[in-house]
């Protein structure tokens, strides 16, 4: 009997060991993953921060350019640039014949020109002189720079010809190719040349979308919450609301989507591939989600506080809005901003309604058109370009960063706002 | 307040019956309360006398599944009937509860929040003294006066039933229903709590629910005691504790059950 009772003992605890052990290598498991995500994002992410620049001598010669020797600021912004830029290009090698030229051109961006005449613009005193101009370097040379491009592939599977390796290469040792922080990643749109592609446009229309979505989806699920929990009656329909309710944050997104797509731009006729409509999808979505926090934070407030505040004669109207409403809030602002998150990572219902559409230019409103950051890693994930691969990276840590902050937010909500009661 | 020797009938309940969904929680409830004594209710967990508490100041309208049929009349005015205002009826009949339930704002705010919501300050220099009585009332000013603007929540459990004490009392109630308003403390608090409830009988109507007879002894000059739904005895509580007329009355007051 005895030993029976040892025996059984010595099971249980061995039993409680293998459980432990499995919730620890799961855990483990998990960890990995994320360490395993995190790591591959940054490692192909991280040098998209980095740009790589040629640095080229440009004679802004006066006739050229055919300016006088005087020339206004209107001037200056008519004047030909395409003469010069080109020239300072072919200077590099003054021996390359008519396709080495234009494999020379190819080096830097197509804004090359924009550049070299910004800099005339900024500084009007370099007429007629030479100067060292900074210049892009086309997607696929800073690839090269970066050393993420096989150079040992034979020169038809390339895109980088070898004349232009090897112009490159004279370029590094004398010094003329330069590596700097990308600003132009957070302050251009979108483009098709990957050296040139930024996240403006799709980051301004993620922030317009969620303004949209929070200005829609807060007042409205708030004001559901507070009446569902504080005043309906509790009978078969209003059941029947609440299980709809869990059920719409069930539903996929891609099914808002075509919510929006069938009535907000066919019947609305609202303009297609904005935030605006974007932020209306979202809020459909985020609906359910803030409803849900709202009530949960409502339910979480005593009873003993509506029954004091009803027992000293204020309303039901009052007693809501005075104390359980106030008390609920942190709950509900943290549930709010992890709805948002939510949306803000979400691209299904984005594609549908048109916001995948190739925007180069920033918006300034909710009414025009954009990208946001999840479509953006979507349209960027599907170009051939070797110079997006790290775009794409760059901008899902853009994207996390983002959601990163939100949460934290919500949870400083949280723990700061939160009253206690005895 | 007597007239010809006899106490006012400050509230009388007539047949009164309430329902939760089908189960019936209390049956044919008549009872006279009268104006400045302290009534007691008593009897085992389950019985009803909460319940019965809660009819006054109609605090049974916040359960959706709970029915009052029956009369309850205060001031010559049946409160069950459709005309009622509940908010004035809370604002003449204030409530402390079992379990001390400050407001989570300042000690301040609690007391003001009564008298702000009904309008019976003009100022601030106003509100000010209705704070200041009130807590003196409640015997709890010499302890807060410099603390007025800390959370409620801060104090002592006995502190704070004696917060919700004034509280209740700030808006001048006519009756103070208390249910069970010391089971949540210490004896010594709970004496102070006792001492106070003799003192606020000389303005206010009390009645007191309580799982305690030593306690009901003590302060009530009068005990209803109820079980399983129904008023078995009522009357004195000299009467009640020394000679009742019902035997269940005589076997719970003895400790044979409950």
């Amino acid at each position: 009997m005895n030993k029976n009772k040892e025996k059984l003992l010595a099971k249980r605890y061995s039993s409680e060991k293998r459980f432990q052990f499995l919730g620890k290598s799961a855990i483990f498991m998990a960890l990995l993953f994320l360490a395993f995500f995190i790591f591959k994002i940054f490692s192909t992410g991280y040098t998209a921060f980095q740009k790589t620049w040629l640095i080229v001598p440009v004679n802004f010669d006066v006739e050229t350019m055919y300016l006088d020797a005087n020339p206004s600021k209107e001037d200056l912004e008519d004047a030909d640039y395409f003469e010069i830029s080109l020239q300072s290009m072919f200077n590099l090698d003054k021996n390359a014949n008519e396709k080495q030229q234009n494999e020379l051109k190819k080096m830097v961006s197509y804004f090359f020109e924009r550049e070299i005449k910004q800099e005339l613009i900024n500084d009007p005193s370099l007429l007629g002189k030479t100067k060292e101009i900074y210049l892009t370097a086309s997607d696929d040379l800073d690839q090269v720079f970066k050393g993420n491009y096989p150079r040992d592939l034979p020169e038809k599977q390339r895109r980088v010809t070898d004349y232009q390796l090897k112009i490159f290469d004279q370029l590094v040792e004398q010094g003329k190719v330069e590596s700097k922080f990308n600003l132009s990643f957070f302050t251009y749109p979108d483009s098709r040349e990957a050296e040139l592609a930024g996240i403006a446009s799709s980051f301004m229309g993620s922030i317009f979308s969620i303004l949209v979505c929070l200005a829609i989806a807060f007042p409205v699920a708030v004001l559901a919450a507070i009446y569902l929990e504080e005043f309906a009656p509790k009978n078969r329909f209003t059941d029947f609301i609440e299980v709809n309710i869990n059920n719409l944050a069930a539903v996929p997104s891609i099914v808002f989507g075509l919510l929006g797509l069938g009535i907000l731009l066919a019947v609305f006729q609202l303009p297609r591939s904005t935030p605006l409509v974007g932020g209306i999808t979202l809020s459909l979505m985020t609906l359910p989600t803030i409803i849900i926090a709202c009530r949960a934070s409502l339910k979480a407030v005593p009873p003993s506080i509506r029954e004091a505040a009803l027992a000293m004669g204020a309303s039901r109207m009052q007693t809501t809005m005075h104390h359980t409403v106030p008390l609920s809030m942190p709950g509900t602002l943290s549930g709010t901003i992890i709805g948002l998150a939510q949306a803000l990572g979400e691209t299904a219902p984005l594609i549908l309604i048109g916001m995948v559409a190739f925007v180069n230019t920033i918006p300034g409103s909710p009414m025009d058109p954009a990208a946001s950051l999840p479509v953006q890693i979507y349209i960027w994930a599907e170009s051939a370009e070797r110079g997006f691969v790290e775009k794409v990276s760059a901008c899902i840590m853009v994207l996390l960063g983002f959601l990163i902050i939100m949460n934290l937010f919500a949870q400083i909500i949280r723990h700061k706002f939160e009253k206690k009661w005895s | 307040m007597k007239k010809n020797g006899v106490n006012m009938i400050k509230i009388s309940a007539k047949n009164v019956d309430v329902f939760y969904g089908k189960k019936q929680a209390l049956f044919n409830i008549n009872l006279d309360i009268e104006e400045n004594q302290v009534t007691a209710l008593i009897g085992p967990s389950g019985c009803g006398k909460s319940t019965f508490l809660r009819c006054l100041n109609r605090m049974n309208d916040v359960i959706d599944i709970c029915k009052v049929q029956g009369e309850i009349v205060i001031n010559d005015f049946n409160i069950n009937d459709k005309g009622c205002d509940v908010v004035r009826l809370r604002e003449k009949i204030g409530m402390v509860f079992q379990k001390p339930n400050p407001f989570p704002k300042t000690l301040y705010e609690n007391i003001s929040y009564g008298p702000s919501i009904h309008g019976m300050a003009q100022s601030k220099q106003e509100m000010d003294e209705i704070v200041e009585i009130s807590l003196k009332k409640a015997a709890l000013w010499e302890e807060v006066k410099d603390r007025l603007h800390e959370p409620g929540t801060g104090l002592s459990g006995g502190q704070q039933q004696r917060l919700c004490i004034a509280r209740a009392i700030s808006v001048q109630p006519e009756v103070i229903l208390m249910d069970e308003p010391c089971s949540a403390l210490d004896p010594i608090a709970t004496a102070q709590i006792e001492e106070l409830i003799d003192e606020l009988k000389k303005e206010h109507t009390i009645i007191i629910v309580t799982h305690s007879m030593a306690q009901a002894a003590r302060v009530s000059q009068r005990t209803g005691f109820f079980h399983l739904g129904e008023l078995i005895e009522h009357g004195l509580t000299d009467k009640i504790f020394k000679n009742p007329d019902n035997t269940k009355t005589q076997d719970y007051i003895t400790g044979r059950f409950g």
